[in-house]
């Protein structure tokens, strides 16, 4: 079924258009991805500015950022994921719909960064939620969350409809919703998500 | 917790806010604004007891952004905290240094060369000027103003960045001061980009004002709205812009004559009526006075050093003792209290955040008022959420 | 703005047996401090914002400090009365009685305790600060200080932080509850005896204190795991 490439240039020439479903559908959806409104700390202002005039969002499609989960495809986790904040974060991605995306944004959201060594810090928040790209900095550059998206289109474009690498929502046994962590009285509880996170965390460690 | 008091709480403490009683029958409608809200700039809650849209009782909710600024900076050297202090209020990055800077030099008792002293006015008003502008944008933005005001903002934010980043090699986090001192001198070609971007700025100013200040809809929206009393305002240590716009005449740069403020020519801009509307026409007025000074400032500067010869930064150990040194930032009274124990590390190490002390008042301005004024008066009190929890 | 030695005369006048002493503060930044005793603390702090000539109407900055117990080595200077053999003028040895001064080094442990600290300014005069401390009996059980919201509202949220971070409990605060940790939160974490919850994975470039730790950690993981 395939047509390769330098066929479909030439008929394209012609007049004629030959695509899959997938390759259109992936069009589409990478095309039109809708980021959820949703600032943590300084990344923040780096993402506000990347959709200002200067640095356009709107060009990869992605400038309408929805207040609300449920309309939101992207979670963009801009900024230090507290201890208290976490189960939230966790939360507002149960409520996006599939196909929902993650972009970790900033050496926080990956693991910390600078404040890795605060009692109230979560290490990163992969931990509890699948990441789909870690962008690194501190604020990464508008620029940087740019090279993003196009990564996470190119990551959309790649995603077969069938078969065995099928995406997350078109396959019903795959786990969709992720347990929110407890808040408890020395730190969270589960320290990790062992579906999620596959080292052990050793939590309270010592003490009691 | 519910956020319905019983009247027995409410009398328990005599300066709460006045009670406003539900008018009508029929239950209260809880609602927690936040933490996940399009209009508080960031992680911040309130939970809002409404009787139909009046706000009958209002409660902020912090420690969303909590990141333990104050413990990490007790476990590391004076030096190593400067970076950190970039990420409080992460829209003013050289104010936050200039604050810190200042309590050390307090502490150990350095002197600042002159040439240094006026490159740290130069990007504290430049600072300012871009705080400002965005702090309206996003009030607009608040207001409905869905984009224009918000991208003229950041338009200009961003010719300031460039100035920040060509000197200081990062657009928001510039680790720039030193204790006595800056890290680098700035080069000519610096300077001369700098007085392009100033000689531009009271345009963007002009256009700003032409679009916004006598806009009918913005005055509908923000006359009369959260009235923030002068003494309230001074008895709730409330400061910066919000308590200049309640007419208390209280500017640090004026009082504490920190720094050379005593050598530019520039006056301190009051509000009338301590409203929503006072509080944007403080922060454009004194986006015009920040002009004044750079003026001044870019003409006037010295050549000379830029670090004091005898400041030391690494393996630097103040004698034991205590400092409390603050600066007027753009959102108000910024301070950071040390005590040293004669170790490299402080033993105490305390931000006096004006944002988080600013929204002490914040149930008082928006009792009686529909909720969709809280996101006004929310969005003028012009808080980070960074400073607020650290 | 006066010196604090006058400031304390003014108070004692005003508040009598309000029991102020002043904390000199070496360093060059000279901001002395007063400490108030905590019984008498809220009549004076009302008199700070009233009196005309002090006016200290506007409170900028409230924190906690944590004093741990402290261990003093102290050298105290003895004198002794030794027996010694000396030369006689004669030639002849005589025992004489002679005072000796040796050096011996003294332990003693100085209790902690919690401490606030106040920085005052007046708006109305332009002057400033003012430091005012406040110290608790213990670290574990007597750890109350009168509030000073009642008096300054600035105080409102700052001492909720105290309260939070550091666990002094202010009597008379009107909403005294954890404003930065969530509420099950159990310890205080700006202690200087806080113990983190240690939930890091280590880096294979370890060294110095993050290796002390790392290898602390492993430990721990191993002795869960048997």
């Amino acid at each position: 079924m395939a047509v390769e490439k330098e066929l479909k240039i030439e008929l394209g020439k012609q007049g004629i258009f030959v695509t899959t479903i997938e390759e259109l559908y992936n069009w589409g959806r990478r095309s039109s991805v809708w980021p959820m409104q949703f600032g943590l700390a300084c990344c923040a202002i780096e993402m506000i500015a990347t959709t200002m005039a200067r640095y356009d969002l709107a060009r990869f499609g992605a400038e309408v950022f929805r207040p609300s989960p449920r309309q939101a495809d992207l979670m963009i986790v801009s900024g230090t994921v507290t201890k208290k904040m976490a189960p939230q974060v966790v939360r507002l991605y149960n409520q996006m719909a599939e196909p929902k995306y993650v972009i970790a944004m900033g050496a926080c959201a990956i693991s910390g960064g600078p404040f890795k060594q605060g009692y109230n810090v979560l290490k990163g928040i992969d931990r509890y939620i699948p990441v789909d790209v870690h962008i690194p900095g501190c604020p990464p550059r508008p620029e940087a969350l740019i090279q993003a998206f196009m990564t996470l289109q190119k990551k959309i474009d790649g995603q077969p409809l069938t078969g065995e690498g099928r995406p997350r929502y078109l396959d019903a046994d795959a786990q969709c919703e992720f347990p929110v962590p407890e808040q408890g009285a020395h730190d969270l509880e589960p320290p990790s998500n062992r579906g999620v996170w596959p080292v052990e965390i050793q939590g309270r460690g010592s003490r009691d | 917790m519910s956020v319905v008091e019983t009247k027995a709480e409410r009398a328990a403490g005599w300066n709460r806010p006045p009670a406003v009683e539900p008018e009508g029958e029929g239950e209260l409608l809880e609602v927690a604004m936040g933490p996940h809200h399009p209009s508080t700039h960031g992680v911040f809650r309130m939970d809002v007891a409404l009787d139909g849209e009046r706000v009958v009782r209002l409660k902020p909710v912090f420690g969303y952004l909590h990141r333990n600024h104050e413990k990490i900076a007790e476990g590391a050297s004076y030096l190593a905290s400067m970076p950190y202090t970039d990420r409080l209020d992460y829209f003013c990055s050289l104010t936050n240094n200039w604050a810190y800077a200042l309590a050390v030099e307090k502490l150990a008792g350095q002197e600042v060369p002159e040439r240094a002293e006026y490159i740290r006015v130069i990007l504290a008003e430049l600072t300012r000027i871009q705080n400002h502008a965005s702090t309206i944008g996003f009030l607009l933005q608040e207001m409905g103003a869905s984009g224009t005001p918000l991208m003229y903002a950041f338009r200009e934010r961003e010719k300031i960045l460039d100035l920040f980043e060509s000197l200081t090699g990062s657009r928001m986090m510039c680790n720039y001061m030193r204790f006595g001192g800056c890290r680098v001198d700035l080069s000519a070609a610096w300077l001369e980009a700098t007085k392009k971007v100033v000689a531009g700025l009271p345009a963007f100013v002009d256009e700003f004002e032409a679009l916004l200040t006598g806009n009918e809809i913005l005055m509908a929206r923000c006359q009369g709205v959260g009235v923030l009393k002068p003494d309230l305002a001074v008895n709730a240590s409330i400061s910066g812009p919000m308590l200049r716009a309640s007419g208390v005449n209280y500017d640090i740069r004026k009082v504490d004559h920190y720094g050379i403020y005593d050598r530019f020519r520039f006056r301190v801009p009051l509000g009338d009526h301590g409203d929503v509307y006072d509080r944007y026409m403080v922060r454009v007025l004194e986006m015009r006075e920040s002009i004044g000074i750079l003026n001044q400032a870019l003409q006037e500067i010295p050549a000379g050093p830029i670090m004091d010869a005898k400041a030391k930064l690494r393996g630097f150990r103040p004698k034991p003792g205590e400092a409390y040194g603050r600066i007027e930032a753009p959102k108000g009274e910024l301070g950071f209290y040390l005590i040293s124990d004669g170790s490299p590390n402080p033993y105490r190490y305390r931000v006096r955040p004006p944002s988080l002390i600013n929204l002490t008042v914040l149930e008082d301005m928006c009792l009686g008022h529909n909720v969709a004024d809280v996101v006004l008066i929310f969005g003028s009190v012009d808080i980070v959420l960074g400073e607020v929890d650290r | 703005m006066q010196r604090a030695e006058e400031i304390k005369a003014a108070i004692e006048a005003a508040v009598p047996g309000a029991g102020v002493t002043v904390v000199p503060n070496p360093s060059p930044s000279a901001q002395h401090a007063l400490r108030l005793e905590p019984a008498h603390a809220v009549a004076v702090a009302t008199f700070l914002r009233d009196a005309p000539g002090l006016a200290f109407d506007y409170l900028s900055n409230v924190t906690g400090v944590d004093w741990l117990d402290k261990e003093i080595a102290e050298k105290v200077k003895v004198t002794r009365q030794v027996t010694k053999t000396v030369d006689g003028p004669d030639g002849a040895k005589v025992d004489q009685i002679v005072d000796e001064t040796a050096e011996e080094t003294r332990k003693r442990v100085e209790p902690g305790y919690l401490e606030t600290v106040y920085h005052l300014y007046s708006v109305a005069l332009h002057h400033g600060p003012l430091v005012l401390r406040m110290r608790t009996v213990n670290r574990t059980d007597q750890i109350q200080l009168p509030s000073f919201t009642p008096v300054w509202r600035g105080a409102e949220f700052q001492e909720r932080e105290v309260f939070d971070l550091y666990g002094i409990v202010f009597t008379g605060h009107p909403d005294l509850r954890r404003i930065l940790m969530w509420d099950e939160f159990k310890d205080h974490p700006m202690r200087k005896d806080y113990v983190e919850p240690d939930d890091y994975e280590y880096e294979p470039t370890a060294h110095d204190a993050v290796l002390k730790r790392a290898q602390e950690h492993s430990a721990a993981a191993e002795g869960n795991r048997e």
